[in-house]
């Protein structure tokens, strides 16, 4: 967020939004009251978090990733904590447990 | 100038909707305001008028579908009363917030229960804090030439809001008057069509109906209240130029009778016709008394009532609505009692609640209330009743 937001006089009227696609600006990591941290060495790259996300702030990247058990995947599951509202839906459903709801603490 | 033909109130309202070339009409029947709606249908099936008809399951589909067709850019109109009204209210507070220039008809109607199809102001009342322009017409030339005046100020860049056009159930939507009928040359001079709002264009997106979160809600509310403001000028200007073209004036506020009156009623509606009969009865008996019609009801021109009731002993206000636990219970009377406080102005008040659920005012009423005032306009305010007087009601 910028640090002066526009007055009532220089909005467009009705909370028209003029410029297509701005809610790629709007952040929203003050929503979370906690994080969700993926253990990558549990992770079994299921893509179950990705499909279930709601925002879609899962992000299924082209990163290769050697587990402690010495398994290597191509890619990882990594979080967009610029859109993520902490709601926690995947680590309800991750069906190993490899995420852990962190609290925020600012 | 038109033609001068027999229209009821409802006929005299479709007429004014054709000749301002409505592109949509989006509607759901409900008495007593059917008849507008069933008259602009035969309008589009005889090719008199090149608009679509979007026929719904309810009146908050109706608004919602005027909501969507307005911002697309289109001139919409549509109508209702009573329950409609009370349906619609939800997307009331939509449209007059994305700023969209609709009009719509409240062909007034009391609310359920009991169940009654008959007149009074409860409908009206009950939106009046939607967020648009209400008027109310005192007969049904008025309701016409209410609709040429509501799209001319509804469409005013400097204002953008959708505008309500009133007229009582029955006593005007199904009485015939002589309708001095503006054609559609007349009222697209006079009201031309222009896109002046943001409209949903694929070749220049935008988005309508985001989330306003605490960061930038209440901006837009400042810019309503600004718009709203704004509007008494534009409507001042609009009913000049009205009168100006079409050789009939309608004031937001208008006075009838004594020109040093010590005595006055206000009113809204067909009633205002009532009561100048009345007065016109009684002129011979030199009383100083008048009347005061209120048509403009949003923005509420406080200005204007206070200068014409500033320097009158005692006024009584009749409201055909009633609100039960409100500081006062008729609506009316609550609006012109700020005003007055506001303007630091002693004028006494007295509040009249009557005609509730189409029972005529008559001029044996009209003539309670004005013996009323005359006899408690001496007296001390600490002597005057705070409740409502209600006329007509069986004790």
């Amino acid at each position: 967020m910028s640090s002066r937001l526009p007055s009532w006089k220089e909005l467009p009227i009705g909370a028209v939004i003029l410029e297509p696609g701005s809610s790629r600006r709007y952040k929203t990591p003050e929503w979370r009251t906690s994080r969700p941290v993926i253990n990558q060495d549990k992770c079994i790259r299921c893509r179950i978090c990705w499909s279930y996300c709601p925002e879609p702030a899962i992000i299924e990247a082209d990163k290769p990733y050697v587990t402690s058990a010495n398994k290597r995947y191509e890619i990882s599951y990594l979080i967009d904590y610029d859109y993520c509202k902490g709601c926690g839906i995947c680590a309800q459903e991750c069906p190993v447990k490899a995420i852990e709801m962190v609290p925020e603490v600012r | 100038m038109g033609k001068v033909v027999p229209l009821s109130g409802n006929s005299a309202v479709a007429y004014a909707v054709k000749s301002a070339d409505v592109d949509v009409i989006s509607a759901y029947p409900i008495t007593p305001q059917t008849t507008i709606v069933e008259k602009l249908a035969e309008f589009i099936a005889n090719g008199e008028l090149d608009a679509e008809m979007i026929h719904v399951e309810s009146e908050h589909s109706a608004l919602s579908a005027a909501v969507g067709a307005a911002a697309a850019g289109a001139r919409v109109y549509t109508a209702s009363s009573s329950q409609g009204i009370a349906l619609m209210y939800e997307i009331m507070f939509i449209a007059s917030s994305l700023r969209l220039p609709i009009v719509m008809t409240i062909a007034t109607r009391a609310l359920s229960a009991p169940i009654n199809i008959w007149n009074d102001h409860s409908d009206f009342m009950a939106v009046s804090d939607t967020g648009w322009i209400m008027m109310m017409a005192e007969n049904n030339q008025e309701a016409h030439d209410d609709i040429i005046l509501a799209y001319k100020i509804a469409e005013n860049p400097e204002v953008l809001l959708p505008v309500v056009t009133a007229l009582d159930g029955y006593f005007m939507t199904h009485t015939t008057e002589p309708i001095n009928v503006i054609e559609r040359e007349e009222a697209l001079s006079f009201a031309p069509k222009r896109k002046t709002w943001f409209t949903l264009d694929p070749d220049k997106p935008v988005t309508m109906g985001a989330l306003g979160d605490p960061q930038w809600y209440f901006e837009f509310k400042k810019q309503q209240y600004e718009a709203m403001k704004k509007s008494r000028e534009v409507i001042e200007r609009s009913i000049d130029e009205f009168a100006r073209v079409f050789g009939r004036r309608y004031n937001a506020v208008e006075f009838y009778g004594d020109e040093n009156p010590e005595v006055v009623l206000v009113a809204m509606g067909h009633v205002v016709g009532n009561i100048r009969a009345y007065l016109n009865k009684m002129r011979s008996k030199n009383s100083r008394v008048g009347v005061l019609k209120v048509k403009l009801y949003r923005p509420f021109p406080e200005d204007l009532i206070v200068r014409y009731l500033e320097d009158v002993e005692i006024i009584g206000v009749v409201d055909r609505a009633l609100i039960p636990g409100s500081s006062s219970p008729g609506p009316l009377h609550s609006e012109i009692v700020t005003a007055l406080r506001k303007h630091e102005v002693n004028t006494k008040t007295l509040s009249f609640v009557t005609g509730l659920g189409g029972r005529p005012v008559t001029h044996e009423h009209i003539g309670v209330m004005l013996s009323k005032l005359s006899e408690l306009k001496d007296k001390p305010v600490s002597e005057l009743p705070r409740e409502p007087l209600f006329i007509g009601v069986r004790e």
